[in-house]
């Protein structure tokens, strides 16, 4: 009898790339699930408005560059690349906002550095910060949480006009819709001169973080474990990214109590764990060996609470991504495993 | 229960031991023709000492070791020599080799048994004795027995002798049904290599999926000293230093031995065979295989050397429908076979008939997403993916500095890998390259010397007519150099690089990103490129090497 030559290993792990990305995607659910809960049916139009893009930009890109279209669709690389940014978005951002974040994502940060896997920026925090210095007011406009000043929530209808129209419901300004986020509010009043207790005292304010805000996170938190616990992100990397953020909020909160917020607050608010979970584990752009994703999460970290603190934003998780896929070569080089059998040290 | 020194990586794979360690060892049946290669080892080719129409008796040698690192080969019985002539043998470079063919004559008529007591032979008598015995690795790797048990020159001082009946490989019982069913014979055998290594411990790793192997080599121990130590079932922890880390928390280093470190590994039928020969005088002529996969009733079989792989399979009722692909040794590192047709060896643990049911399906090839799984399993702590992207694009150089040559193949980043690149392939496909590159260069270092030495030789002949035509002095003799003398571990080193086998170094040129990659058509060392560097665009050429 005469055989095929195929040379080993014959066996494998029943896994792919696509399974991988469907898993984030369930990870998300959870967190997804709560935002809708309290920002209201905008977080799903502007889900379901990023999706699409998302697919057709992807489609567009893989056959111009004469890519197999069922394989890399069915990657659903571009799927978790739109929810990603979409979770980021303001709830009522209007529809071109999340195209052209979208757009920016897909197209110029992975298509054109040469597709999945080979792109050096996470896309999705390219096309956010693409957003976010272009449109500052857009990016903004965030409404407030319901269980706060607004009891009557935005109906389904509602909320596509004010994403396809930018209408907004006679019966509301848009004052009473909208609202600065935790953050932005800390920021502001610290810079105000108010205490860290004055300003918690807020009705914005949670348990823990911002009203709202809090239940997402937790949200996120429940998702990115499972992802950890099916392996399918490192732990090193949130560990080391929530990590950093609170060693180096508990070190100012130490020294001031009155102008730092807690090292709690910050992990608990704004994109720090979605980021830790979701964002900064994208494997294409993190750091790849043992140590160094330890180090690309901790330097996350600790950039976020630098633009928190110190920058022009009041949340930095972008930025400091970003940031950290730039480091992220020389960080691989510089950690490099013990090879087996090397000497030592 | 003693410490256990866990090494980096590695993996649980299928295991699929039970179609095939359920019944006992058979006798295969005596075949009417056996095709006997002089090349069952590691080393030196053995040299003929039969031709065609020679009558050999059972256990008679037919070829003799030629040089320090070879094996002696035997007739496995008696009969007639056919032809002593280049037949087909399962080797990975699919190249044919020399090979003794008997016609058997049925009487299985022995040569006279030559039982020796190892107690009172010098130790160079008995490592003489088993070096004529034929006595190799048969874990895989063939390598001849005798030069790994001198340590002379290697190591002062032996601390540990680790007997590897780990088997961790999936499908492969052979060692374990041996250890079951003759455990005795092993430690017999481990005996007499205690005796000539004089080791300071002897510890026995069997992997903890087989507890009645580990029952029996325990009760064979009692009164001995050695140590049975279960260790995790993880691929590759047979792999030998993996084992001796496991084992003994030692590493060993990067382009050294176990020795280097003071311990020495053999493989349980290696044993085995050391106390046939010692004990009883017989040399190794046949070896226990596992027949198993795709077969009509896998099983493990006592089968003469040289038996061809199409009549074990006959023995195990056939083939079943829809075999694809024959694997001598195991699914991670075992190779495939275009042809049934060649026969059993020394190295051959395991015959694998793989149907669609048995081997992953083929799966479309993504790119590298840098997640890391192959750099967490990989065993010899290596950064696959890094080796993958070097190799890829040709850059040797830097394949070198991720420690390329440290890769031992284990198979575990494929495995793992969710964008089902064929990563074992590219670092043989750049470590066959280097060695050719290397081979290249010695060539032209070697014209050049000779080159130098011509020119060195015109000038001296020149100035010596000179010299003479003034006669003022006499001609200068040259003296011919000595050949330096290698040493031991020179010869060891250089035997294992000549043996390094030089599959199919070709990656089909459909593997490109997003095709299937099962038809490795040709043996030809080409590779596709497929992308450039980080950050710019792939290229998907499919340009050969
Ligand atoms: S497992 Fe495959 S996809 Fe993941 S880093 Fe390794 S080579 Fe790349
Ligand atoms: S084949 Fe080589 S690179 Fe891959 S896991 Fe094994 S040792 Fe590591």
């Amino acid at each position: 009898m005469r055989f095929k030559i195929v040379t080993s290993p014959h066996i494998s792990q029943d896994v792919s790339v696509g399974q991988i990305m469907r898993r984030v995607l369930y990870a998300m659910i959870p967190g997804i699930a709560a935002l809708t809960g309290f920002f209201g049916w905008g977080i799903l139009i502007n889900l379901v408005i990023a999706t699409v893009v998302a697919l057709l930009a992807e489609t567009v890109m893989l056959t111009v560059r004469g890519r197999p279209l069922a394989l890399h669709l069915s990657d659903f690389s571009a799927v978790v690349t739109a929810w990603l940014l979409a979770v980021a978005l303001p709830p009522l951002a209007p529809w071109w906002l999340t195209a052209l974040g979208i757009f920016s994502a897909i197209v110029v940060a992975k298509h054109l550095y040469g597709g999945l896997g080979y792109n050096p920026f996470n896309p999705a925090m390219a096309g956010y910060v693409v957003l976010l210095i272009s449109f500052p007011r857009e990016m903004s406009t965030w409404l407030i949480p319901h269980g706060l000043d607004q009891p009557h929530a935005l109906s389904f209808l509602d909320a596509l006009r004010a994403i396809f129209s930018s209408e907004w419901p006679a019966r509301f300004t848009l004052d009473a819709l909208t609202g600065a986020t935790p953050l932005d509010a800390l920021r502001t009043q610290i810079g105000l001169g108010l205490t860290v207790t004055e300003i918690r005292n807020s009705p914005i304010f949670g348990i823990v973080a911002g009203q709202g805000w809090e239940w997402a996170a937790l949200g996120f938190l429940a998702g990115g474990l499972w992802l950890v616990y099916t392996r399918t992100a490192d732990w090193r990397i949130p560990a080391g990214m929530l990590g950093g953020l609170a060693i180096i909020a508990t070190i100012f909160y130490l020294a001031d109590p009155q102008h730092y917020a807690p090292p709690w607050f910050h992990v608990w608010s704004g994109a720090a764990i979605f980021g830790a979970f979701f964002i900064a584990t994208d494997p294409v752009t993190a750091s790849t060996t043992s140590r160094g994703r330890l180090i690309y999460g901790a330097g996350i970290g600790i950039l976020v609470y630098i633009i928190r603190g110190f920058g022009g934003y009041p949340d930095g998780v972008a930025f400091s991504v970003l940031l950290m896929n730039i480091a992220a070569p020389a960080i691989d080089l510089y950690t490099q495993p013990r090879v087996f059998g090397a000497r030592r040290g | 229960m003693s410490r256990l020194y866990p090494f980096h990586g590695g993996l649980k794979t299928v295991r699929h031991k039970t179609e095939s360690n359920q019944w006992p060892i058979q006798r295969a049946a005596l075949p009417h023709r056996l095709t006997v290669p002089l090349r069952q080892h590691i080393g030196a080719i053995a040299k003929s000492l039969v031709q065609a129409g020679d009558r050999v008796l059972k256990g008679q040698m037919i070829g003799q070791a030629d040089g320090y690192i070879s094996a002696a080969v035997h007739a496995p019985t008696s009969g007639m020599v056919a032809a002593v002539e280049t037949c087909p043998v399962p080797h990975p470079s699919g190249l044919p080799d020399l090979c003794v063919v008997i016609d058997s004559d049925g009487e299985e008529c022995w040569v006279e048994h030559q039982p020796v007591d190892y107690r009172a032979l010098h130790p160079s008598e008995l490592r003489n004795v088993l070096r004529n015995a034929g006595i190799v690795g048969l874990g895989g790797a063939a390598f001849p027995s005798a030069v790994k048990l001198n340590l002379s020159g290697q190591c002062e001082h032996l601390d540990t002798l680790i007997l590897n009946g780990a088997e961790c490989e999936p499908w492969i019982t052979c060692d374990d049904r041996l250890m079951r069913e003759r455990a005795t014979g092993i430690v017999a055998g481990l005996q007499v290599m205690t005796h000539l290594l004089e080791p300071r411990e002897v510890l026995i790793g069997i992997e903890d999926d087989k507890p009645e192997a580990i029952a029996a080599m325990a009760e064979a121990c009692v009164g001995t000293g050695y140590q049975v130590r279960p260790i995790p079932t993880r691929y590759p922890s047979g792999s030998v230093k993996q084992l001796v880390k496991l084992l003994t928390g030692k590493e060993t280093p990067v382009e050294g031995l176990p020795v280097d470190v003071g311990v020495q590994c053999f493989n349980a039928a290696t044993a085995y065979t050391v106390h046939r020969a010692i004990d009883h005088g017989e040399p190794v002529i046949s070896r226990v295989v596992t027949v198993t996969g795709h077969v009509s009733q896998p099983g493990n079989f006592e089968a003469l050397l040289g038996t061809s792989f199409a009549d074990l399979v006959e023995q195990c009722g056939g083939y079943r429908e829809g075999v694809e692909r024959l694997i001598m040794g195991g699914p991670m590192m075992g190779f495939a076979l275009h042809s049934d047709e060649v026969p059993l060896t020394k190295a051959a643990n395991c015959i694998l008939a793989a149907s669609a049911a048995e081997l992953t399906p083929a799966q479309p090839v993504m790119p590298c997403i840098r997640c890391g799984a192959c750099v967490d399993v990989c065993p010899a702590n290596l950064l696959p993916q890094q080796l993958y992207w070097h190799a890829r694009a040709k850059e040797f150089d830097k394949a070198q500095d991720y420690h390329l040559f440290s890769c031992i193949e284990c198979g575990c980043c494929s495995y793992v890998c969710p964008s089902h690149i064929p990563l074992v392939q590219y670092y043989r496909y750049a470590k066959n390259e280097i060695w050719a590159q290397e081979k290249e260069k010695q060539k032209a270092e070697l014209a050049r010397q000779r080159h130098q030495a011509r020119l060195e030789r015109l000038e001296r002949e020149k100035q010596e007519r000179e010299a003479k035509l003034r006669q003022k002095a006499p001609a200068k003799t040259i003296k011919a150099t000595k050949a330096s003398e290698a040493g031991i571990k020179l010869d060891i080193e250089a035997a294992v690089a000549h043996a390094k086998p030089h599959p199919p170094s070709s990656i089909s040129s459909h593997a490109e990103e997003g095709e299937s990659i099962t038809d490795y058509s040709a043996r030809t060392p080409a590779l596709p490129v497929e992308g450039g560097s980080r950050g710019s665009e792939p290229l998907s050429s499919k340009q050969d090497a």
